[in-house]
């Protein structure tokens, strides 16, 4: 039992919280311009490399480095939505999908030439695990990123309920053509969208860096879980995001638990599983456990 | 007669280059309520909309409290004490009541914006008890009222009501207008397109019949409904009252 706790569900919960952060920003640019943001996972990658030049050029740990690297995703954000998407607005929104294919390919190959492309980590050593109740064991990094993914849900829930920008959000979200009949500014909001769906997604990649490693893939390679995560809560519902994160980070660590002796897959194959929870959502049940949008 | 609120002169406008209604008029004076009627697909929404800049205006010209608003952008008229309420997808469904009241104040924020919300509550009793409720889950009849209480918490001076009584029982219809004659005696002039016609004349200052984006006919509501040519292709024929 504490087996199960200690080496699949925390780590499945970490995974979740990461998947989350950037499941956000889909939902959120799926519901309020509309469109699938094939750049998101790179733009994670990009986040997780401003905070190793921080780490690297300033000495800090990388949790210390978190704003810096948000701050600069953003605007990393800002200027390729100015760049790239704004011209695109008025078309179909097909056309801006697959520019953002190109604009993922942009962010992973600036990457590689200013990084390289080996892998890195933030910081090397063996950090101690926390031990609770003598055999619950939580790596000190799993606590920090489920912690701050906690803490950052409750903000979001906030923002979203009770300030101006979170209400419009959510009405441009319902109906963008009513809200322009209300004089809300689908510019400003499209602003904001971004700075919050790049911010998380930057927080996901350092939180992916410390998880794990830093790599030029490491984004790309999480863009399913996390447009599984964001229809299994529901397009335009950033906190069914959340949860659809979760849900899929749990599944997929818990799934290659040895329930009954053995497996119940094979580890190698768990990438699937947000794959197969993908297909499924989209067949019975499309508007997600939330009540999103219809794609 | 100088028309205080609304001169809508000569204007032809549609959507990209198409002309839908050619050389309108129709004026809305202080404290009036202004109808619209005529046959599905005259242009009514037509020209509200094009009022309300959200599709193309091409010639002749749109004066609000003698300001033109010919080139004015939906997001400017807002703040200028214009509010609109559309045909149809009118209110937000996820958001709340009270968040779609909200909503309507952040364009424009009303200089006391409880009042304002307490005056609207006042006017729709029914929201009361509905404010945390989702707009998405009332009845037809009482999202209407969302709708007209949305546009009403940024005080404008003018709102545009695209069918508000549609697809409601004849019952609500009559509290509807009844609320409408209300707002109307609370300082806000109305320019309203109706299907109604018969109903909405009767609570009508004035009036105009639109026919293929043209103007057919005018009047105060009363003369409308004692014109026979309107009774007979327009009312249904049948007597008078
Ligand atoms: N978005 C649009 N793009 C192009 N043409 C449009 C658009 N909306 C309406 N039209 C056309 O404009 C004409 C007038 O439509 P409008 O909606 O103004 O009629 P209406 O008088 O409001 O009718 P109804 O009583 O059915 O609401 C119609 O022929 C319609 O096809
Ligand atoms: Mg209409």
């Amino acid at each position: 039992m504490m087996d199960f706790i200690n080496f699949y569900l925390v780590p499945g919960i970490t995974l979740g919280a990461i998947y989350a952060l950037g499941a956000v920003g889909v939902s959120m640019i799926f519901g309020i311009l509309r469109f699938a943001h094939f750049a998101h996972g790179d733009l994670m990658t990009v986040g997780a490399y401003f905070a190793l030049s921080a780490v690297w050029l300033l000495g800090i740990p990388a949790l210390a480095a978190i704003p810096i690297a948000v701050a600069l995703t953003c605007l990393v954000a800002l200027f390729a939505d100015r760049a790239f998407y704004k011209p695109l607005r008025q078309l179909p929104t097909i056309y801006t999908v697959i520019a953002s294919f190109g604009v993922a390919l942009i962010f992973r190959s600036v990457v590689q030439l200013f990084w390289g492309t080996e892998s890195q980590v933030y910081s090397v050593g063996f950090q101690k695990p926390i031990v609770l109740f003598d055999s619950l064991r939580i790596a000190t990094r799993h606590i920090q990123i489920i912690l701050a993914t906690a803490g950052i849900t409750l903000v979001l829930h906030w923002f979203l309920h009770h300030t101006q920008m979170g209400k419009t959000m959510r009405a441009v979200s319902d109906d963008p053509a009513l809200a322009s009949v209300a004089g809300l500014d689908p510019e400003k909001t499209i602003r904001w969208t971004w700075i919050i769906g790049a911010g998380l997604a930057a927080i996901a990649g350092v939180f992916v860096g410390l998880d794990t490693d830093v790599h030029t893939m490491m984004g790309w390679n999480l863009l399913l879980p996390m447009f599984a995560a964001a229809l299994l809560g529901g397009i335009g519902k950033p906190l069914g995001a959340i949860a659809g994160g979760l849900i899929i980070g749990i599944a997929e660590e818990i799934c290659t638990y040895p329930f009954f002796g053995e497996s119940l897959i094979s580890p190698s194959y768990k990438s699937a599983i947000a794959f197969v929870i993908m297909l499924l959502i989209l067949i019975f049940r499309p508007r997600g456990l939330f009540k999103g949008r219809l794609l | 007669m100088s028309y205080k609120i609304l001169d809508v002169q000569n204007l032809t406008a549609g959507y990209g280059k198409l002309p839908i209604i050619e050389n309108m008029h129709a004026k809305v004076d202080d404290g009036q309520i202004v109808v619209i009627v005529g046959p599905n697909g005259a242009g009514k929404s037509t020209l509200l909309k094009s009022v309300f800049g959200l599709n193309s205006r091409m010639s002749g010209d749109i004066v609000f409290e003698s300001q033109s608003i010919f080139d004015a952008k939906t997001s400017e008229l807002v703040p200028m004490g214009i509010s609109a309420v559309p045909q149809s997808h009118n209110v937000f469904p996820t958001l709340t009541v009270e968040e779609n009241l909200d909503v309507g104040t952040f364009a424009a924020p009303p200089k006391d914006k409880t009042a304002t919300k307490a005056k609207i509550l006042q006017l729709f009793p029914d929201l009361k008890d509905k404010l945390r409720q989702q707009a998405g889950e009332l009845s037809g009849g009482q999202r209407q009222m969302v709708a007209v209480g949305r546009a009403l918490m940024s005080d404008p001076r003018l709102i545009l009501l695209d069918e508000p009584t549609a697809g409601l029982s004849p019952a609500y219809l009559e509290v509807i207008f009844d609320l409408l004659l209300q707002v109307r005696d609370s300082g806000v002039s109305i320019l309203m397109v109706e299907q109604n016609a018969k109903q909405a004349l009767r609570i009508a200052d004035y009036a105009y019949v639109l026919v293929n984006g043209k103007n057919a006919y005018e009047g105060t509501g009363a003369e409308l409904l004692e014109n026979d040519e309107v009774r007979k292709s327009f009312l249904g024929g049948g007597a008078p009252k």
